[in-house]
């Protein structure tokens, strides 16, 4: 089913994230990832919601229906900026620490924890990013894992397609 | 300046609204708002179950058109509001609950009679509070009155813990509204109408599909207008019943599974279908892939969700329908009316041809229809009518001839049992000077009757027709035809209760009758006891079925008219 990234303004008010969550739910679309945080406006809060539904309409129609919701603006991956960031710990039991180091210098991965057994790094960027450098990692042996969801922003509107940072 | 306590800004709040009647049940949490309640001009009436509250406040909001207001504890009182707020957001009726909660500092404790009522709630409200600070009060009652009745009306619950409750606060008067993420759509963009009108004067066989927004938006004269400018025939929703007179030439009745042969098959022919403030329910539309194939939609809900919910519209109009309405009336200006003539005999025809039977015997069984029919003439029609769920719902809907809009109430949406007593309370609490009339089944009767003792004690002389078959008639019918007949749990027992007792013994009159003879005698009398509520029990032809009907989940081509259709 179709992935669609939902840019969603909330008033900062008690039981929103239940609010939106349970709404989805309840109408049957599955939330595949929901980061929620302050904005830059105060009193409000901004959602990135990541929903597989094979039809879009619906899902902003009824997200507009809570009297909490202010905006919805669904974000086209091509013309937004979207980031996840990833900890990920990976064996080093069976030797491998240093292609393990070299593969994270590559994805400019930070070592936040190194034992003896295991090396952590913190990744950030695309989920297409952060799915290769697992791809590349899985054989040494993940021990564990945890991604945020992710969080996305339009691009300003230029005129003439500017370098993308 | 002198305080006040949270209980008295409630109760304050509540009359800033502007509200006369209430319906609740006290208990311990919600106890200090029913203390100022005591001196308060508001006339609280004390339902004997939370359901009847709930189901009174939607009567009330339904006869009315102002915003039905039901209050209970917390806990058990909370949870038994939840059947009423769902049939209310269901069927987009105004209402505002308010319910009493354990005090701040006990809440996530498991305290005693404590239930996380906004979280059960919060599926089947439009919105709800939850009130940390007396000083939030009045503009929390303020907004939950706002959302309940304007856009698409629903229910509003507002959840105060008990301190809150306690707390001494300075009143002020509820400020501007601050609603960053509610600004429903009234005015339908002006491009939409436009195309709206060149679809209509392309259309050959168009037919218009009205319902529960007509009478929300207060929208029934504009659309009597546009009915006679466009000449297009009407088919009304059984949340619509009553939008367009029943009696006028160019209404066809109610449309789907239980609808008219005329209502039902002018849908599946019609090039153009003219849909106001309706939500293609399944019981209108049969399967959907079926539904009105040749038609074009021009769909118009002040609910933006609904349109293309089920049916995609070739013209989609936000707004209400009665600046909808009356946008199209302008836009149509003084062009003639067309005459439509091959497409208005055929309907006719059908009108003719197809129209709704029964078979009254006159030594035989009363039959439910002949006990509807007979109401309508003696009361001239005359009556606010409220039903429960079930059979003796279809006939009434079928076979009573509305005129006036919020003058059939009755829970559609949820299909909830044990309606038609509290919403009768309700309607009668509001509309004193009118007659009510609940058309109620055994069934549902035996859900919510003890509402009838409030009607009583209350001084609330509504009047009942029991259309007693001894079982849950629609159950049966549906276990007749796709069951094999075997009726599993739905009979109740011929002669099991005796209801004139029963009436009696809650305070009300009860008459029965069991012959047709008896039928108009029956009402009459019924008709002349005004100092307390009457029940007659009218004892029904036991396999009497509602026709005409589509199978459930099939083509509305397929329409079955009677026994002999099967
Ligand atoms: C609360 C609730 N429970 C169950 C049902 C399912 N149901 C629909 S109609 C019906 C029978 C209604 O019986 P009665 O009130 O006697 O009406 P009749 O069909 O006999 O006219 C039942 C059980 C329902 N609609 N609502
Ligand atoms: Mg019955």
């Amino acid at each position: 089913m179709m992935q669609h990234t939902l840019s969603v303004l909330v008033e900062d008010k008690a039981g929103v994230l239940a609010r939106v969550s349970s709404l989805l739910a309840r109408r049957g679309f599955n939330i595949h990832s929901l980061a929620v945080g302050p904005t830059a406006e105060i009193g409000m809060s901004r959602m990135t919601i990541v929903v597989e539904a094979p039809e879009l309409e619906q899902v902003k129609k009824q997200l507009h229906k809570l009297v909490n919701v202010v905006k919805i603006t669904e974000l086209d991956p091509n013309r937004s900026v979207e980031r996840e960031i990833m900890l990920i710990r990976i064996s080093t039991s069976g030797g491998g620490r240093s292609d393990v180091l070299e593969i994270g210098a590559i994805f400019k991965a930070t070592v936040v924890d190194v034992g003896q057994n295991s090396i952590t790094f913190q990744v950030t960027g695309t989920p297409s990013k952060l799915a290769d450098f697992f791809e590349l990692v899985r054989g040494y042996g993940v021990i564990d894992m945890a991604k945020s969801g992710r969080i996305a922003l339009s691009r300003e509107n230029k005129a003439r397609k500017l370098k993308a940072v | 300046m002198p305080t006040i306590s949270g209980a008295q800004a409630l109760i304050k709040a509540l009359e800033f609204e502007g509200v006369d009647v209430m319906f609740g049940v006290p208990g311990g949490a919600i106890l200090p708002a029913y203390d100022p309640l005591y001196d308060s001009p508001i006339n609280h009436i004390l339902a004997r179950h939370e359901q009847g509250a709930g189901h009174m406040a939607s009567g009330y909001a339904w006869a009315t058109g102002r915003v039905g207001v039901c209050m209970a504890t917390s806990g058990p009182g909370a949870t038994n509001l939840v059947t009423p707020l769902a049939d209310a957001l269901m069927d987009s009726v105004p209402m505002v609950a308010i319910t009493g909660q354990v005090a701040t500092t006990s809440v996530g404790n498991d305290a005693f009679q404590e239930a996380y009522t906004t979280g059960i709630t919060m599926p089947c409200t439009k919105h709800n509070y939850f009130v940390t600070d007396a000083k939030d009060i009045a503009n929390v009652v303020h907004e939950a009155f706002y959302i309940a009745r304007s856009g698409r009306p629903g229910p509003v619950l507002v959840d105060v813990p008990k301190d809150v409750l306690n707390a001494e606060i300075e009143w002020e008067d509820p400020t501007d509204l601050d609603l960053p993420g509610y600004k429903p759509t009234i005015t339908p963009h002006a491009r939409r109408i436009t195309e709206a009108i060149r679809l209509i004067e392309a259309a050959e066989q168009p037919v218009l599909y009205v319902g529960g927004g007509i009478i929300k938006a207060e929208a029934s004269d504009v659309l009597r207008e546009l009915v006679g400018a466009l000449n297009i025939p009407v088919v009304t929703t059984l949340m619509g019943r009553g939008v367009v007179a029943d009696s006028h030439p160019l209404t066809l009745g109610m449309p789907g599974m239980h609808g008219t042969y005329t209502a039902t098959t002018a849908i599946q022919k019609s090039d153009l279908l003219i849909a106001l403030g309706v939500r293609f329910d399944d019981r209108v539309t049969g399967d959907p892939d079926f539904f009105a194939p040749n038609a074009k939609v021009i769909h118009a809900d002040v609910d933006p969700a609904e349109i293309g919910k089920v049916r995609d519209a070739e013209v989609p109009i936000v707004g209400d329908a009665k600046a909808v309405i009356e946008a199209m009336l302008a836009e149509w200006g003084d062009r003639p009316a067309p005459e439509r003539t091959r497409w208005l005999e055929q309907v006719h025809r059908w009108q003719r041809e197809k129209g709704l039977k029964y078979d009254q015997k006159p030594d035989g069984t009363i039959k439910p229809q002949f006990v509807i029919e007979e109401l309508h003439r003696i009361t001239g029609g005359n009556a606010i009518v409220v039903s429960g769920v079930g059979q003796h719902q279809m006939w009434a809907s079928l076979h009573w001839g509305f005129e006036k809009p919020r003058t059939w109430i009755n829970s559609g949406g949820l299909g909830t049992m044990g309606y038609a007593v509290p919403a009768a309370v309700g309607a009668k609490a509001g509309m004193p000077d009118e007659l009510v009339w609940a058309i109620d089944g055994d069934g549902c009767f035996q859900m919510t009757s003890q509402e009838l003792i409030t009607a009583a004690v209350d001084g609330i002389p509504v009047k009942i027709a029991l259309i007693n078959n001894s079982q849950h008639g629609m159950v049966t019918q549906w276990q007749r035809l796709f069951y094999g007949g075997r009726l599993s749990a739905s009979q109740l027992g011929v002669g099991a209760v005796d209801y004139v007792m029963l009436a009696e013994a809650m305070g009300c009159a009860g008459i029965r009758a069991e012959t047709p003879g008896e039928v108009a005698p029956a009402i009459e009398k019924a008709m002349s006891i005004n100092d307390r509520p009457v029940v007659v029990e009218f004892v029904v032809d036991r396999d009497e079925m509602v026709f005409p009907m589509v199978p459930a989940g099939g083509s509305n081509d397929i329409v079955l008219l009677g026994p002999e259709d099967l």
